[in-house]
């Protein structure tokens, strides 16, 4: 029960991060919205950890927090290059690598 | 005697390879001295040779001599040998004894010509083919021969090549004829599979015990060496090319169309005669296919206006007449008309060549005229061929050979009195339309000018052929006027003699009636052509008639039903081709991925969005998967 309402809790941290990253445009926002979901992924992981008394949730916690850390440290110096080059953050106009065959 | 059998095929040969790697450098008269000297040689060669068969036949009935192993391969065994027996003797005398007057011809014909060189090389090369051919010891060997004429036969209809009309005449003598060469050669290896041996002699021994007669595979054996015959003899349905074939110098028709190569298929029908035996129904099939041969060529001889036309149709008649008396068994009759008809046809066709020759070059009949007194020894040579092939009787060879003919199509065991009949309605026919072309040529006022007479290298050969007309026939006279059998002496000593029906008819009847179709032939045309022309003039009123003309005119417009049956039908094909219809697959799919990759890039539209919503729908359509199923 107590699980239960610790995974609803993660599902709506989840789908808040999901929605950040369909409607944001700016990169930076969009990235803090994928650490929320990662978060949301992490708690549900806690919380399964907890409904079965194993130590593997809470693991597998650590590695997202690591993974999530260099993540962010290599998304960031990105979002430095993307903005030192096309002078912008908005995503809807960073399409270069659109395919331009015409039909 | 033997050894020396390998000079008569070999001397037109050295004569062939002096004039084409040399002749450039060469002088016109060494051009001449070489190229008619070699054939000349090679003929007095043959008669020596011929008087001593005759003098002291060999053994076995011939000379042969082999001269070098040709291939060997498992158990097939080929030799390049050369054997002469009587049959072949015949065929000898002509190609060398006519080849060397036509050479010697050739060479007052052509020297004003710049490719003199060219045509003797050509010309030394197919005596040299044609000699092969007939001294052939084994079929493959023949076969060299049969390639070789028809290779240079081509070469020579298209002699003046610079003429569209000419290379496309020379093209479709050479397609033709193939038909027929194709059909000769599945022939050669089904005997080869059946006999497991291409010697003629050991053939002639071998088959009427191996075969059963009458058996479908005899039959079809016997069929495909008869089409070979028929494509290089102008038989019906492959005859189409002979008339365009006179694209060629005079010399040229005289020679090959008409003495020698197109009678190959005479030939090699005769020589073949124990595999035709083994089937009756190939020879009626010859038969037929000979009379009606000679019935198609005549109505079309009969309204051309192109002399060498007429006389290529004349020919192909002629041919047609061999083709029906070796059909219903009357083999030395078969040939004894061949060894005529090569005298006086190649008269007709050097005599016609001297006329357009002193014409400007004029072929159309009904503008020359009143060259009686103009060129009298072309006259008087035209004359007694032209009498030669209407087959006036006593007086020429030509009704010796055709009235046995005539005769044996009856009585020969093979024969029928329709056979009879239509050969009767060619003789009316032939003699017909040789008085049109002597009275409408030769008669009447003058139309064009004459240049100059020809020179006296021409009109020898002339004078020897037209006595040849008259006297070569008297070697062989019918059974009851005079006992002279010379000439079937000699051949059947290879050929197998004549059978006759029992209950025989009188023949003196027959050739009374042979002689009245001919007289009346020459009557009708004197009658329509000279005593009377208002008759024609008042037929070329009439629809009818003339349609019927201009059918015979474009030769039974088959000419016309191989382009719709066999050109069109290829051309379409090839239209369609022309755009690579095989390649379409391919092609089809190249721009099946090219569209299928326009649809999917729309997908790669670089919007971050759009690719989170596609990975979203991607995954919630795996859960609903997971929930349904």
């Amino acid at each position: 029960m107590q699980s239960y309402s610790v995974l609803v809790v993660a599902a709506i941290l989840f789908v808040l991060g999901l929605l950040g990253v369909l409607t944001r445009r700016n990169i930076i926002f969009i990235l803090i919205s994928i650490e929320i979901m990662l978060n949301a992924a992490g708690v549900a992981f806690v919380a399964a950890g907890a409904r079965w008394g194993q130590p593997d949730g809470q693991v597998m916690f650590l590695f997202i927090l690591a993974m999530a850390a260099s993540e962010v440290s290599v998304g960031l110096a990105l979002v430095m290059q993307v903005y030192h080059q096309h002078k912008t953050l908005d995503v809807s106009k960073l399409n270069n690598l659109k395919d331009d065959i015409e039909v | 005697m033997q050894e020396v059998l390998f000079l008569i095929p070999a001397l037109p040969l050295v004569g062939f390879l002096i004039l084409s790697l040399a002749g450039r450098h060469l002088s016109k008269q060494v051009i001449a001295v070489v190229g008619a000297g070699v054939v000349c040689i090679a003929a007095i060669a043959t008669i020596w040779l011929g008087i001593n068969f005759l003098q002291i036949p060999p053994e076995n009935g011939a000379y042969t001599v082999t001269l070098w192993r040709w291939m060997s391969v498992a158990n097939f065994n080929c030799s390049f040998s050369l054997r002469v027996d009587a049959l072949s003797l015949v065929f000898l005398f002509v190609i060398t004894f006519v080849g060397a007057l036509i050479h010697i011809y050739s060479a007052g014909f052509m020297k004003h010509d710049r490719d003199y060189a060219r045509f003797f090389a050509s010309m030394n090369l197919f005596v040299c083919a044609m000699l092969i051919l007939v001294m052939a010891d084994n079929l493959v060997l023949m076969y060299l021969g049969w390639e070789g004429v028809g290779l240079c036969s081509y070469l020579l209809i298209g002699f003046w090549y610079e003429t569209t009309a000419n290379v496309q005449a020379a093209n479709k003598a050479f397609y033709i004829t193939r038909i027929g060469d194709t059909a000769m050669a599945i022939g050669l290896f089904l005997l080869f599979r059946e006999l497991g041996t291409l010697d003629i002699p050991s053939i002639q021994n071998a088959a009427p015990e191996h075969f059963v007669k009458n058996s479908s595979l005899i039959t079809s054996i016997a069929l495909l060496l008869l089409a070979g015959g028929m494509g290089k003899s102008a038989q019906v349905p492959l005859q189409t090319w002979l008339p365009d074939a006179m694209a060629g110098p005079s010399p040229v028709s005289a020679l090959i169309h008409a003495a020698t190569m197109v009678t190959a298929g005479v030939y090699l029908v005769a020589r073949m005669h124990g595999v035709f035996q083994l089937s009756p129904f190939v020879m009626n099939i010859t038969a037929i296919v000979g009379a009606v041969t000679l019935l198609v060529a005549g109505c079309s001889a009969m309204v051309q206006t192109d002399i060498k036309r007429i006389l290529a149709y004349s020919t192909i008649s002629q041919l047609g007449y061999m083709f029906l008396a070796l059909g219903v068994g009357a083999w030395s009759a078969g040939i004894f008309h061949f060894f005529t008809h090569a005298f006086f046809k190649a008269l007709l066709f050097l005599a016609a060549g001297a006329v357009i020759e002193s014409l400007h070059h004029e072929h159309g009949i009904f503008k020359m005229g009143g060259l009686k007194n103009k060129l009298p020894v072309v006259f008087y040579t035209f004359l007694a061929g032209a009498a030669a092939l209407a087959a006036l009787p006593l007086v020429t060879a030509g009704f010796f050979s055709k009235d046995q003919v005539l005769w044996y199509a009856w009585s020969a065991e093979g024969g029928s009195p329709l056979l009879w009949l239509i050969a009767l309605a060619g003789a009316f026919i032939t003699a017909f339309y040789t008085t049109r072309l002597m009275l409408v040529v030769f008669w009447g006022e003058a139309k064009t000018h004459v240049s100059e007479a020809p020179g006296r290298l021409m009109t020898w050969p002339l004078i020897i052929l037209a006595l040849l007309s008259v006297v070569a026939g008297f070697i062989e006279w019918p059974h009851n006027l005079l006992h002279v059998t010379l000439f079937s002496d000699v051949v059947q000593k290879v050929l197998p003699p004549v059978t006759e029906k029992e209950p025989i008819p009188s023949e003196a009847i027959f050739q009374l009636i042979a002689v009245v179709a001919t007289l009346s032939g020459v009557y009708t045309g004197y009658l329509l052509y000279k005593k009377n022309t208002s008759i024609v003039a008042k037929w070329k009123q009439v629809p009818a008639l003339v349609g019927l003309r201009n059918f015979f005119f474009s030769g039974w417009r088959f000419d016309q039903l191989y382009h719709t049956l066999f050109v069109r039908p290829f051309v379409f094909v090839t239209n369609l081709n022309k755009q690579d219809v095989i390649d379409k697959i391919y092609t089809g799919i190249v721009s099946m991925f090219q569209w299928l990759n326009g649809i999917f890039s729309v997908s790669q539209d670089g919007s971050v969005r759009t690719y989170v919503i596609s990975v979203l729908i991607g995954i919630i359509f795996i859960l609903a998967l997971q929930f349904i199923l």
